[in-house]
C-alpha cells in the first residue's frame, strides 16, 4: 500500500510556530522508511497525521489512490505502535494481541477460536510463544515492545507506523530488536514508517530516510545518499560527524583561507559562483602528515583514544573552530605539534543555505 | 558512630556504662537524628488527639446507645419515624450516588481527555460544593424552588414540590457530594493521559467500546474510592438537607435530622441509637477505604505511576 502525504501543514492551537510546514512524502508499497530528526522537528506529528490521530491544518494523506484525509483512524486501518507501548494492563498478553479483533463488529468478527489462533500465531511470529497468559507488568521492556507490535499486526493493517519503537530500551536490546525488525519486515512486507532520533538506527534499518528539522523535510534519500551526499548543512552536521571550516568560494574553487582545496567534483555543492560559507569535513576524510601542494597547516590541540583508533582535535589554518580527525593508533601526535593536513572530501555550503 | 562518643570518657572499670551509652546512641534514628524521647512525645500527642476527638466520641455513641439495653436499642431503631428516616437516607443515597457517578465520569472524561474553552472554569465549578457552606447550598435551593423562589409559582401550578419534600433533599445531597467522584477521577485520568484510548481507536474500537473496555478498567479502583466517599457524605449530610427538608417527621427526615430531633426532645438514648448507625457507617467506610488503599495502592489517584 503506497502512502502519500501531500503538503501537510500543522500548527497546534496556541503554538507560536508551525509543527509542520508544507511537508510532502511518498512511501512506496512495502518500503521501510525512517523519519529522522532532532526532538521537536515534527516527525511524530507527521506520523500521527498519517495515522489519523491528529488532523492537519492543511494538506492531504493518500492511502493508495484513496484520499484518506477525511477518514477516521479506525477507517484507515493502520497499525500504530506507541513509544510507551501502552499495553492494556488489565488484559493478558494474548488478550492484548487479540484486542483489535475482539472489538470488531459482530459481522466482521472472526469466531473466538479463530481469534485465539491468530493471536498465538502472532506471538510465535514475534518470538513470544509461551507468554500468552502473562500480564504486561511481568514482561521486560523488549518483550512489551514485541507484544505491542504483535497487537498492531493482528488487525492486518495497511501500513505499520512506529513511534520511536526502541526509544525506551537499553542499547543492547535496541540493537537486537533492530535486526529483528528488519527480518520481520522482510518476512511480512508491510509498508512501514518509523520515527527515530537515532541516526544509526535509521541508517541501518531504513530503505529510505527522511530528515526532518523545524517542521520541514531537509532531505529524503537512501542511507548512502544521506550520508555521502547531504543536501543541506543541517543534514551534514546531523548525520555522522562533521567539523565545519570557514571557507569561501571564488570562481568555482573552494578556498580555506588562502589555500585552494581540491574537492572531488561530486562533493562540491554550490548554487552560486562565489561567497562565504562553510566546508564540512568528516573525521575520516582528513589525512595528517602528507605535505604537498594541497596541504594546509594545522596545529594539534588534543588527542584521545576512540575505540580502536585515536582522535585528534586540530585547528586548521589557525581557525577558531576545531575539527576532529581519525588517526591510526600507531602514530601518536602531541598537542602543539604543527602538522600538514590534506582534505580528501568535504561538502561546501554557502552561508544562508541549509540551516 | 563510636567517634561521636569523643566527649564521653568511660572508665574501663565500668564497662556496663559504656554499653548503655552505646545502646542509647544506637537507638537514635540514623538519618533524622531525633532521639527516642522526642519520637515518643510526638506519637503520644497524636494518640491523645485521636483518642480525645475521634475514639472517645465514637465509644460514647455506642455506650449511650446501649445504655438502656439491647431491646431499647432495637425499639428505638424500629420506631416508625426512625424507620422512615433510615429509609429516606437510603433512598437519597441510592439516587445521589449513581447520579454523581454519571456526572463525575462525564466531567472527568471531558476534562482529562479533551481541550475546550471554559475548561478551567468547569474545574473551578466542580470544586464549588467544597468551598460553599452546606447551609448556603440548601438556601440556594430554597431560593430557587421554594414557595417564594424563582420557580416557586410554576412548581405550585404543576402541583410539584421540591422544597420540604424528597426531591429537594435529593438535589441538595447531589450538590454537596458531587465533587467526590469527579475529583478522584480527574486526577487519575489526567495522569493516565489519552494514549491507551488512542491505541484502542487505532485498533478499530469505537468510542463507547473504548470507554467500556479501556477507560473504565483503568479507573475502577479510583471510581470505587470516590463512590465510597460520596456515599458516606450522602448519608451523613446535615446542613444542606436541614435547610431544604422542613423536618416533617416520618416524611422528610433523614437519619442525621432524626438524630437532632430525638436529641432536642431529650430522648437521648434513642438519638444515640440512630447515631450509632451513622457511626457504624463511618467505621465500615474507613475499613473498606483502608482495604482498597492497601491492596490497590498503585491504581489510586495521587499514587498512580504512569507506564
Amino acid at each position: 500500500m503506497q502512502i502519500r502525504a501531500v503538503d501537510i501543514a500543522k500548527t497546534f492551537a496556541g503554538a507560536s510556530r508551525a509543527a509542520l510546514n508544507g511537508v510532502s512524502l511518498t512511501v512506496g508499497s512495502g518500503e521501510l522508511v525512517a523519519l529522522l530528526g532532532p526532538s521537536g522537528g515534527g516527525k511524530t506529528t507527521l506520523l500521527r497525521i498519517i495515522a489519523g490521530l491528529d488532523i492537519p491544518t492543511s494538506g492531504k494523506v493518500f492511502f493508495g489512490d484513496e484520499d484518506a484525509s477525511q477518514k477516521t483512524v479506525q477507517e484507515r486501518r493502520v497499525g500504530f505502535v506507541f513509544q510507551s507501548y501502552a499495553l492494556f494492563k488489565h488484559l493478558t498478553v494474548e488478550e492484548n494481541v487479540a484486542f483489535g479483533l475482539d472489538v470488531r463488529d459482530r459481522a466482521l468478527r472472526p469466531p473466538k477460536e479463530e481469534i485465539r489462533r491468530r493471536a498465538l500465531e502472532l506471538l510465535d511470529l514475534v518470538q513470544l510463544s509461551g507468554l500468552a497468559g502473562r500480564r504486561p507488568g511481568q514482561l521486560s521492556g523488549g518483550q512489551r515492545q514485541r507484544v505491542a507490535l504483535a497487537r498492531a499486526l493482528a488487525v492486518e493493517p495497511r501500513v505499520l507506523l512506529l513511534d520511536e519503537p526502541f526509544g525506551a530500551l537499553d542499547a543492547k536490546v535496541r540493537r537486537e530488536l533492530r535486526s529483528w525488525l528488519r527480518e520481520l519486515h522482510a518476512q511480512t512486507g508491510h509498508t512501514t514508517i518509523f520515527v527515530t532520533h537515532d541516526q544509526d538506527e535509521a541508517l541501518e534499518l531504513a530503505d529510505r530516510v527522511a530528515v526532518l528539522n523545524g517542521g520541514r523535510i531537509e532531505q529524503i534519500g537512501t542511507p548512502d545518499e544521506i550520508y555521502d551526499h547531504p543536501a543541506t548543512a543541517f543534514v551534514n552536521s546531523f548525520i555522522g560527524e562533521a567539523g565545519a571550516l570557514q571557507a569561501h568560494l571564488r570562481n568555482g574553487q573552494v578556498y580555506v583561507g588562502a589555500h585552494p582545496v581540491t574537492l572531488p567534483a561530486a562533493s562540491k555543492q554550490t548554487s552560486g559562483a562565489a561567497g562565504e560559507g562553510r566546508l564540512f569535513v568528516r573525521p575520516q576524510d582528513i589525512v595528517i602528515g602528507e605535505a604537498g601542494p594541497d596541504s594546509l597547516r594545522a596545529e594539534i590541540i588534543s588527542v584521545r583514544r576512540s575505540g580502536p583508533t585515536r582522535r585528534a582535535e586540530i585547528s586548521i589554518d589557525a581557525q577558531t573552530a576545531n575539527v576532529e580527525v581519525d588517526t591510526p593508533s600507531s602514530v601518536v601526535y602531541r598537542p602543539g605539534e604543527q602538522v600538514p593536513v590534506r582534505i580528501l572530501r568535504g561538502a561546501f555550503f554557502l552561508n544562508g543555505e541549509g540551516i | 558512630m563510636s567517634d561521636a562518643a569523643a566527649g564521653l570518657t568511660t572508665p574501663i572499670e565500668e564497662p556496663w556504662l559504656a554499653t548503655k551509652a552505646a545502646n542509647v546512641r544506637r537507638a537514635r534514628s540514623p538519618v533524622t537524628g531525633e532521639g527516642p524521647i522526642l519520637a515518643g512525645v510526638l506519637i503520644g500527642v497524636t494518640i491523645l488527639f485521636l483518642a480525645l476527638f475521634l475514639i472517645l466520641p465514637l465509644a460514647v455513641v455506642f455506650y449511650e446507645a446501649f445504655r438502656n439495653g439491647a431491646s431499647a436499642y432495637w425499639a428505638a431503631l424500629t420506631e416508625p419515624d426512625a424507620r422512615a428516616a433510615i429509609g429516606l437516607t437510603l433512598l437519597v443515597a441510592a439516587i445521589a450516588v449513581p447520579a454523581n457517578i454519571v456526572f463525575g465520569l462525564a466531567a472527568a472524561w471531558a476534562i482529562a481527555k479533551f481541550r475546550f474553552p471554559g475548561k478551567s472554569f468547569l474545574i473551578t465549578l466542580i470544586d464549588l460544593p467544597f468551598s460553599v457552606s452546606p447551609v448556603v447550598a440548601g438556601l440556594m435551593y430554597v431560593l430557587l424552588f421554594g414557595a417564594q423562589g424563582m420557580f416557586g409559582p410554576w412548581l405550585k401550578a404543576h402541583h410539584f414540590s421540591i422544597i420540604f419534600a424528597t426531591p429537594g433533599i435529593v438535589l441538595a445531597t447531589i450538590f454537596v457530594t458531587f465533587p467526590f467522584v469527579a475529583r478522584e477521577l480527574i486526577a487519575l485520568m489526567e495522569d493516565q493521559g489519552t494514549t491507551d484510548e488512542e491505541v484502542a481507536l487505532s485498533l478499530g474500537a469505537g468510542g463507547i467500546t473504548t470507554f467500556l473496555r479501556v477507560t473504565l478498567p483503568n479507573i475502577k479502583w479510583a471510581l470505587l474510592y470516590g463512590v465510597l466517599l460520596c456515599n458516606a457524605r450522602a448519608m451523613g449530610e446535615f446542613g444542606a438537607v436541614s435547610v431544604v427538608s422542613g423536618h416533617i417527621r416520618g416524611l422528610t427526615n433523614t437519619m442525621p435530622l432524626q438524630v437532632e430531633i430525638l436529641y432536642n426532645e431529650y430522648n437521648i438514648s434513642a438519638a444515640f441509637a440512630v447515631a450509632s448507625l451513622l457511626a457504624l457507617l463511618a467505621l465500615v467506610t474507613l475499613v473498606v477505604k483502608s482495604v482498597l488503599e492497601s491492596r490497590f495502592n498503585d491504581a489510586l489517584p495521587g499514587k498512580a505511576r504512569g507506564h
